[in-house]
Order: structure tokens, then C-alpha cells, then sequence
């Protein structure tokens, strides 16, 4: 693998960590922590929606989160050519 | 059956599964089943490594944390389900192709130095020994309750079971044990919390009763717990106390503890592959999301509970209260254990209960004629009491007992293995005794597992806080130690020795010194603590619980300053960063041998 080739693969890997760690910041960190008085004032199937964020909903985004990351990132392996077996 | 009787079945009947799961898988794997991971589906391993995850802190204290803090106790549900996005984004997969055995091993190869190996077993121990107190308190708990005695008597037992389980061994290691621990304890959590969500709204799924309306009235729940809180001087549940600088640091703090917790970073060695790390995370967290998502609504469902029974009349009124004698047996149970007290302040033989801390309610109070609040119900409780208030029958109360031992049980025998682990191959076999025997160096992981047994048991007699508070601290000293070394030593190839070891040791005394100072935590016997733990004193207004992540902070820009005026790493080692940064290629071949197995 030469050089050029393997810091394009880590950059691209680095690419999809920004991307993930985005939604995991603003799911948790801005819905359900620094807006969540704004959140609340809308309110669906029976919670406020900043509170539902930050005792719910985050966590059903972290799960879906991980599967994406682990997705995409065996895509950019097999890309790159550095998957395993 | 009478519910003493039916706890020692079912409990009974648990330890027997787990046993004849070790055996079985025992006789069917010959000789290489300390590789937890191998040939098991990455289905089997995120359950096992979820319940070695999930402790006392989660199955115990969590919901009763949240019912009492309301949205403050949200810190909890985020920070340690993010964590493993943490973990599988920056960790799993990078130490999985390193594929080395304990963490200090991989922190003393990446900075090619015995010192940082060293440092990083400091690190390590402090973040183990707090963690396991936690975790003795928990079982301590349980066993007050179910034996019937006080909460010490019961710490005692537990310390006694947890010796026995832990240097019998034999358990931890073997997964599909943890994954019937598993199966046990999400059983044992969410039955009860099915029935109670169906007694309170008719809807069977706790995570949308949640937010259903309570059955006959058309009042949402949340609703109206937000009106009988606030009627009782309380803040409202869907909203909190703490500072805004407070939520974000607890939270921060406790994700990145999570990935930089050494007891669950290495189940992550031990899978097959670089692509098993990525999605053995992402399983882990499923079936953790299972009760982490479940444990809010069971926190709200039991304070609405508990607020009823104590007030089954009109707030202020002659009669609203509860009689003292027409308490209910679940109270008479607990009081026992001294975790529930009441203390007729007023003399009315009735029992009132509500905020006496609150100087706004305060003329409310005095004019129903309360003079402060009577009852106090220690948090720690409320998972274990929630199928008796809610009046369930005597087996899922014994069922919820066999749970909450499960988790303490595999959570304290996995932490006791990384401590032992780390002091018998890294400390003794790895720093000072290189020729010692393999014999002595299991018996020195046996000493070390035992001491750290009565430390923690210690610990647990005079906690700080309440079994999640305490375990909060752990998380705390790891996301300020750990965490930012094995961090930077994976996406900072420039990161040299005297950064790593100058930075490990600035986020671990400080933040150390800093809990001891507010919370007391090993120091106790000389005097600690010694600062009123007031937000007006708190840095920045970050409590304890917060902490870690200034602690982090001051750990990274440490770590780049020294790093940048000392030598950069020797090529080889910046080699290995290209290496581990790739999944395929060959097993990396290092100057320590593979950590034997202290069970054996």
C-alpha cells in the first residue's frame, strides 16, 4: 500500500468519524442539554420533546449510529483495499 | 411461597445455571477459551459484554437516581450509552488489531516505556478500586433486604460472596455465562416494569407508557408527576436543578469514562476481527439500550407510585397523608434495613413527605402544619422495592433480587479480574519480577483480588454518594487518565513518552484531589472531605461527578506541550501507529508476552 493511498484511506476514515461524532453531539449535547428548554416547548406523544431527547432518544440514535459507522466504514475498507481476509 | 424461601430458589437457581454454563462450555472448548471472543457470534458477545458492563449502578441505582432527579438524572441514560459510540469510533477496532491483552500492556508498548506502563496501572487501580466500592454497596443492599438485616450485615455478605465468586473464578471469562447473566438481569428488570407500566396506563411497553396518559384519567404521566412534584415543593420532573456547565460536564465525563473503562475496553482485544470490534459495539450497546431505555420510565413510574401511596388524599389537607400505622409492608420491610426511615416530626402519626429544603414552599408547609419532611428513602432502593410497591407477586420480587446480583456479581468479578490482572502481570511479572514463576504470578493476582475486595468492602461501609454517584467518580478518573493517552497514542503519531506519562498523571491527580476534596473518598480516616461540596465552591460550577472532563482537558494539553518540546517517538513506534491503523495485516509482534490467565 504506499503512502499517498494509506493517508487517503485514514482521511477518509476521519471524514466519517467527524460525521458520526456530529449527530452524536447534537443529539445529546444540543437537543437534550444546551436547547433543551426550547425543545420542550414541543411536545409529542405525550413528552417534551427536549426531555424525550435526552432520556430516550439519544440512545436509540447511538445504536443506529454505531451499525452506520461499522457500515460504512467495512464500504471503505473493502475502497481502500485493507479489509481484513 | 413465602418470599424469603423463594429468593433463595430463584437466586439459587441462577448461580446453578452459571455454573453448569462454565462447565458445559468448559468441556467443549479444550484449550483456548480465554479467547472470550472466538467462534462466538458478535450477537453472544455484545450481550456478554453488556452485562459485564452493567452493574449494580445500572440495575440498582440508575432508575432510582432518575426518579428522584428527574431530568438532572438524564447525565446517567446519555453518558453511559454514548460511550460505546466513543468506543467503537476511536478505540475497539485500533486495540483489537494491536491485539495486546491488558491496557497498561498496549500504553507501555505505544510509548515504549516501563514508566507509562507503570503510571497506567495507577490509573487503572484507581478507576477499578472506586468502581468496585460501588459495586459492593449494590450488593450489599440487595443482600440487607433479602436476608433481612441491616445495610452493613448485608455489605458483609456480599463481600464473602464476591471472594468466593471471584477467586473460584472460572465464571467471568466464559461467555456464554455472561450471556445467561444477561438474560437473567434484562428478565429480572424488565418484567416488573411491563406489569407496573400496564397497572399505571394499560400500555405494556414501558418506553411508550412512558409518555402515555394514565389509565382512566386522560392526564399524561409525566404530566401529572410534574403536578404533584411541584405541589410538594419539588422542582418539576421534566425539568432540573443542576446547571446547564454541570449536565453537559457529568454527561462528557461519563462517556468518555465509559470508553476508557478498562474492564470493558478489553473485551474488545479478544474478538476475531478489526470489523467484529466495530460491530460487537454496536450489539453491546443494543441489548445495554434495552434496560438504559426502559430505566426512565420504570424511575418515573416509581416516583409516581411512591408519591401516591404516601398522599392518597388532597396535598395540605387534614387527612391527605398516609397514616403512619396504615403503612403499606413494603415500607415495613425497608425500614429494616435502614434505608427507609420515617421520624414524626410533627406528631400526627401521619406521613408527610415533600421538599423541607425549599424556602419557597416553606410558608405552604407551615401552614399545613408540617414541620419538615418525614420520611427518607434511600434511592438505591427503589428498582428492588418498585414490584412490592406496585404490589406484584412474591416471584419477581425474588426474580428482581436474582437480577441485581447478576449484574453486581459480573460486573465486580470483571473488575476484580482486570485488577488482579494488572498487578500480577504488569506490575510484578511485567516491571519487577520479569523471571517469576507462573505460579506465583496467578498468586499474586489472587492477593491482589482479595485485597482489593476489602478495600472496596471499606469503601462501601462509608460511601460518598449513592452506588451511581460513586461509580460516576470511577468514570471520572478514567476519562481524565486513560482515555486521552490510548486516544492520542492511536490518532497522534507525534505523541512521545514524557507527554503521555505527564499528561496521564496531571488528569489523575487532579482530578482525584479534586473528588477527595469535595467527596472523601480514600482519605476519609484523615479527615476528608474537606471542602463544602456547594456548587458556590465548585470550579467553574463542575460538581465532582463533572470533573473528569476538565481533568481530560488538562491531560490532553499537557500531553501535546510536553510532547512538542521533548524527542518525537522513535520511527518504529510511529511505524506501529501506521500498522494499527490498518485492519488487515499481520499480528504485530511486541517484546511482552501474552497476559496468562489468572483463573487458571
Amino acid at each position: 500500500m504506499t503512502p499517498a493511498n494509506r493517508s487517503a484511506y485514514w482521511r477518509a476514515n476521519l471524514g466519517l468519524v467527524a460525521a458520526s461524532m456530529a449527530v452524536w453531539f447534537v443529539c445529546s449535547y444540543v437537543f437534550g442539554i444546551l436547547l433543551v428548554e426550547q425543545m420542550n416547548k414541543i411536545t409529542i406523544g405525550g413528552f417534551k420533546l427536549g426531555f424525550w431527547f435526552a432520556q430516550q432518544g439519544s440512545i436509540y440514535i447511538f445504536v443506529v449510529l454505531i451499525f452506520f459507522y461499522a457500515w460504512r466504514m467495512n464500504k471503505i475498507d473493502q475502497k481502500y483495499d485493507v479489509h481484513e481476509d | 411461597m413465602e418470599l424469603k424461601a423463594l429468593t433463595y430458589l430463584v437466586v439459587g437457581a441462577t448461580f446453578a445455571l452459571y455454573i453448569a454454563i462454565a462447565f458445559w462450555s468448559r468441556a467443549h472448548n479444550t484449550g483456548d477459551f480465554y479467547i472470550a471472543g472466538k467462534g462466538v457470534s458478535p450477537i453472544a458477545n455484545g450481550m456478554a459484554t453488556a452485562a459485564d458492563w452493567m452493574s449494580a449502578a445500572s440495575f440498582i441505582s440508575m432508575a432510582g437516581l432518575i426518579a428522584f432527579l428527574g431530568y438532572d438524572g438524564s447525565v446517567y441514560l446519555m453518558g453511559w450509552t454514548g460511550g460505546y459510540v466513543l468506543l467503537a469510533l476511536f478505540l475497539a477496532p485500533y486495540l483489537r488489531k494491536f491485539g495486546k491483552f491488558t491496557v497498561p500492556e498496549f500504553i507501555g508498548e505505544r510509548y515504549y516505556s516501563k514508566t507509562a506502563r507503570i503510571v497506567a496501572v495507577i490509573c487503572l487501580i484507581f478507576v477499578s478500586f472506586t468502581y468496585v466500592a460501588g459495586q459492593m454497596r449494590g450488593v450489599g443492599i440487595v443482600f440487607s433486604r433479602f436476608l433481612e438485616v441491616d445495610v452493613n450485615v448485608g455489605l458483609m455478605v456480599g463481600m464473602g460472596v464476591v471472594f468466593v465468586y471471584a477467586v473460584l473464578g472460572g465464571m467471568k471469562g466464559i461467555t456464554y455465562t455472561q450471556v445467561a447473566q444477561y438474560c437473567v438481569l434484562i428478565f429480572a428488570y424488565t418484567v416488573p416494569a411491563v406489569f407496573i407500566a400496564i397497572e399505571i396506563t394499560g400500555n405494556p411497553v414501558p418506553q411508550l407508557a412512558f409518555g402515555g396518559d394514565i389509565a382512566g384519567s386522560g392526564e399524561s404521566l409525566l404530566g401529572k408527576l410534574d403536578d404533584i412534584v411541584t405541589a410538594l415543593g419539588f422542582n418539576e420532573y421534566t425539568s432540573g436543578t443542576k446547571s446547564k456547565i454541570d449536565v453537559f460536564c457529568i454527561t462528557l465525563a461519563l462517556m468518555v469514562g465509559t470508553a476508557g473503562l478498562p474492564h470493558v475496553i478489553v473485551r474488545f482485544f479478544t474478538v476475531p476481527k478489526v470489523r467484529d470490534a466495530r460491530i460487537s459495539a454496536g450489539y453491546a450497546l443494543l441489548f445495554i439500550a434495552v434496560l438504559y431505555t426502559t430505566a426512565p420510565a420504570v424511575g418515573a413510574m416509581a416516583r409516581y407510585n411512591l408519591a401516591n401511596t404516601i398522599l392518597p388524599g388532597e396535598v395540605g389537607t387534614e387527612t391527605g397523608n398516609l397514616l403512619y400505622e396504615e403503612r403499606p409492608a413494603w415500607m415495613k420491610n425497608w425500614e429494616r434495613t435502614g434505608l427507609v426511615t420515617f421520624d414524626d416530626k410533627n406528631g400526627d402519626g401521619r406521613i408527610q413527605y415533600y421538599n423541607d429544603s425549599n424556602p419557597d414552599f416553606a410558608g405552604s408547609a407551615n401552614s399545613y402544619g408540617w414541620r419538615g419532611s418525614e420520611l427518607s428513602v434511600d434511592n438505591d432502593i427503589v428498582v428492588l422495592a418498585n414490584p412490592e410497591i406496585a404490589g406484584l407477586p412474591n416471584w419477581v420480587i425474588a426474580l428482581v433480587a436474582a437480577g441485581a446480583i447478576a449484574a453486581a456479581l459480573s460486573t465486580a468479578a470483571g473488575l476484580l479480574l482486570v485488577i488482579s490482572a494488572a498487578v500480577s502481570h504488569d506490575l510484578v511479572k511485567g516491571i519487577f519480577v520479569p523471571g517469576i514463576s507462573e505460579k506465583n504470578e496467578l498468586r499474586a493476582g489472587r492477593i491482589a483480588a482479595a485485597f482489593a475486595i476489602i478495600v472496596a468492602g471499606y469503601l462501601g461501609f462509608d460511601p460518598p454518594g449513592w452506588v451511581a454517584q460513586v461509580v460516576a467518580f470511577a468514570f471520572g478518573l478514567a476519562a481524565a487518565s486513560l482515555f486521552p493517552a490510548i486516544l492520542l497514542g492511536i490518532f497522534f503519531k507525534r505523541m512521545n513518552k514524557q507527554g503521555a506519562i505527564a499528561g496521564m498523571l496531571t488528569g489523575l491527580l487532579f482530578t482525584y484531589g479534586y473528588i477527595e476534596y469535595f467527596k472523601g473518598l480514600f482519605l476519609k480516616w484523615a479527615g476528608s472531605p474537606w471542602g463544602d461540596d456547594v456548587a458556590t465552591e465548585w470550579l467553574f460550577g463542575i460538581s465532582p461527578e463533572g470533573i473528569g472532563v476538565i481533568g481530560m482537558l488538562l491531560n490532553v494539553l499537557v500531553a501535546l506541550s510536553v510532547s512538542y518540546v521533548t524527542a518525537p517517538p522513535p520511527d518504529s513506534i510511529q511505524e506501529l501507529v501506521e500498522h494499527i491503523r490498518i485492519p488487515r495485516g499481520i499480528k504485530i509482534e511486541t517484546s511482552f508476552r501474552a497476559a496468562p490467565d489468572v483463573r487458571k
